[in-house]
């Protein structure tokens, strides 16, 4: 990727576009991802509720796992979880798990 | 036939001037702080404000790091902006003035220039201002009331078609509180010489930008790169705004002034109004008694106009620079003379240059030592740095 030229960039450094940080994915520098194992997960939403980059994702929808039958699934966003381990740290059933990156 | 039109002529103090300046330039937004030399400037605009003379927004702040602050933000919205400060208030400003040149902005300031604690005190020499030297602004040193009015018109005018803020200094004191007769302009014309440039990007809720981001690594340098092409670009832009300010209103000063120098030997270098006016006695004094002196004053000191110093200083045979500022511990203690100095360097010209340091803490400058500069050019030409006035 070429980066653009001091005289092609906006005078004094104006980001020129609102919203232009979506653009940025700041998941670079994970460690550790965390997975969820979805037949431990209980519905109780502390993981979405700690995050604190916002990055646990709950999904609406008829989610069945095994005999039982849900209406709520948590999903994680790999675009900007930064490994911190929160949610491994707070889930009460212990349903998401600390993986190395590879 | 052309109407002569009356003049209009004041009596006023430098800091007055630079007031009246403000009012015609009509500024939006004015942050107000008082510090001494600089408080009579706020205090006359508060009084312009409060009389409806001039309708801006005039905001009390609680330091000269807000009020930079300030007109920085509203700056950002595209308002034009002033505020004034000396001494110690450009020190707590000296962050916020990074980051007004950084983003761009064309803020107009005022520093009657004062000297720097410790020891306390209040009276006037340069060091404040050569503090502030390396910061990305254009800076001016004016030598008269009616400069310091003219150049704050020209000020906005420059910072406006460059984007970048610029200082108006003068003496603290020897010019900021004595009177003089200032010319003031038919405020309709100034406004036609300052119309409201549209800025490409402000802060506007209707079209959302970002102002002051982060900048890693690969983004900073070249960002401060602009600012480097940008003080070139000043350099070349003041002058034609001089010159255009010269034929709309009668007035231009160039970015060097000179002082008998057509056919001079020995020149002295200065700026500011007390060391300029001291040295054109002296010269005229020295003229009387057989040395043939002149004088050269740097009117825009950043960006510093290389060129036209190296061109004034092109016939004489040995020259002194005098500063009202101290660079502790360099090789030369001038800073005036260490610009000049470099210059002469990365120009191949070798000549004997004596550094001359005088008028520290407003110790008095006679024009009988400026004189004694011009024989000590004569009967000694050299390359050395010497403190006048000064008990050793």
């Amino acid at each position: 990727m070429t980066l653009s030229k001091a005289t092609e960039l906006p005078i004094g450094a104006v980001v020129t576009e609102p919203g232009s940080t979506r653009r940025n994915i700041t998941a670079g520098w994970r460690a550790l991802r965390p997975v969820i194992h979805d037949d431990r997960c209980v519905r109780c939403q502390l993981c979405w509720l700690y995050c604190p980059e916002g990055t646990i994702v709950e999904l609406k929808g008829i989610f069945k796992v095994g005999n039982r039958t849900y209406d709520t699934k948590y999903e994680i966003n790999y675009d900007y979880c930064k490994g911190c381990g929160i949610c491994a740290n707070e889930c009460p059933t212990k349903a998401i798990e600390m993986v190395p990156e590879t | 036939m052309q109407v002569q039109k009356t003049k209009h002529i004041e009596a006023l103090t430098t800091n007055y001037a630079v007031a009246y300046a403000v009012k015609a330039a009509d500024v939006d937004v004015i942050a107000v702080y008082p510090i001494t030399p600089q408080t009579t400037i706020v205090e006359k605009i508060s009084e312009f404000v409060a009389n409806g003379e001039l309708n801006a927004e005039l905001i009390h702040v609680e330091s000269e790091h807000s009020a930079l602050s300030a007109v920085v933000g509203a700056a950002a919205t595209g308002a034009r902006v002033f505020t004034a400060t000396s001494s110690q208030g450009l020190e707590l400003m000296h962050e916020v003035l990074h980051i007004a040149a950084g983003m761009r902005l064309p803020i107009v300031m005022a520093v009657p220039s004062r000297t720097l604690s410790a020891p306390i005190s209040i009276h006037g020499d340069y060091s404040d201002l050569m503090n502030a030297r390396d910061t990305g602004w254009v800076i001016y040193i004016a030598a008269s009331a009616q400069e310091a009015y003219d150049t704050v018109i020209q000020a906005f005018r420059l910072a406006e078609s460059v984007s970048l803020p610029v200082m108006v200094s003068y003496d603290g004191f020897l010019m900021s509180h004595t009177v003089e007769p200032v010319e003031l302009n038919d405020e309709e014309e100034v406004r036609k010489f300052l119309p409201r440039a549209v800025r490409p990007y402000t802060l506007n809720p209707k079209r959302p930008v970002t102002m002051g981001p982060l900048a890693s690594p690969d983004w900073y340098y070249e960002f401060k790169y602009q600012q480097v092409l940008a003080l070139k670009e000043a350099y070349k832009v003041a002058k034609e705004v001089d010159s255009e300010y010269g034929r709309r209103f009668g007035r231009s000063y160039g970015v060097v002034e000179t002082y008998r120098m057509e056919d001079a030997d020995y020149a002295i270098v200065a700026y500011g109004g007390a060391s300029y006016g001291n040295a054109r006695a002296a010269a005229d004094l020295a003229r009387k008694r057989g040395i043939a002196a002149g004088v050269v004053r740097v009117r825009l000191y950043r960006p510093f106009p290389t060129a036209d110093v190296l061109k004034a200083l092109d016939g004489v045979k040995a020259f002194a620079v005098v500063d009202r500022a101290i660079m502790f511990g360099s090789p030369a203690e001038g800073p005036l003379y260490k610009d000049i100095a470099t210059a002469m360097y990365m120009h191949g010209i070798d000549k004997p240059a004596l550094g001359v340091i005088h008028g520290i803490g407003q110790r008095t400058m006679y024009v009988e030592d400026m004189y004694k500069i011009y024989t000590m050019l004569r009967e000694n030409p050299r390359k050395e740095v010497v403190f006048l006035g000064v008990r050793v």
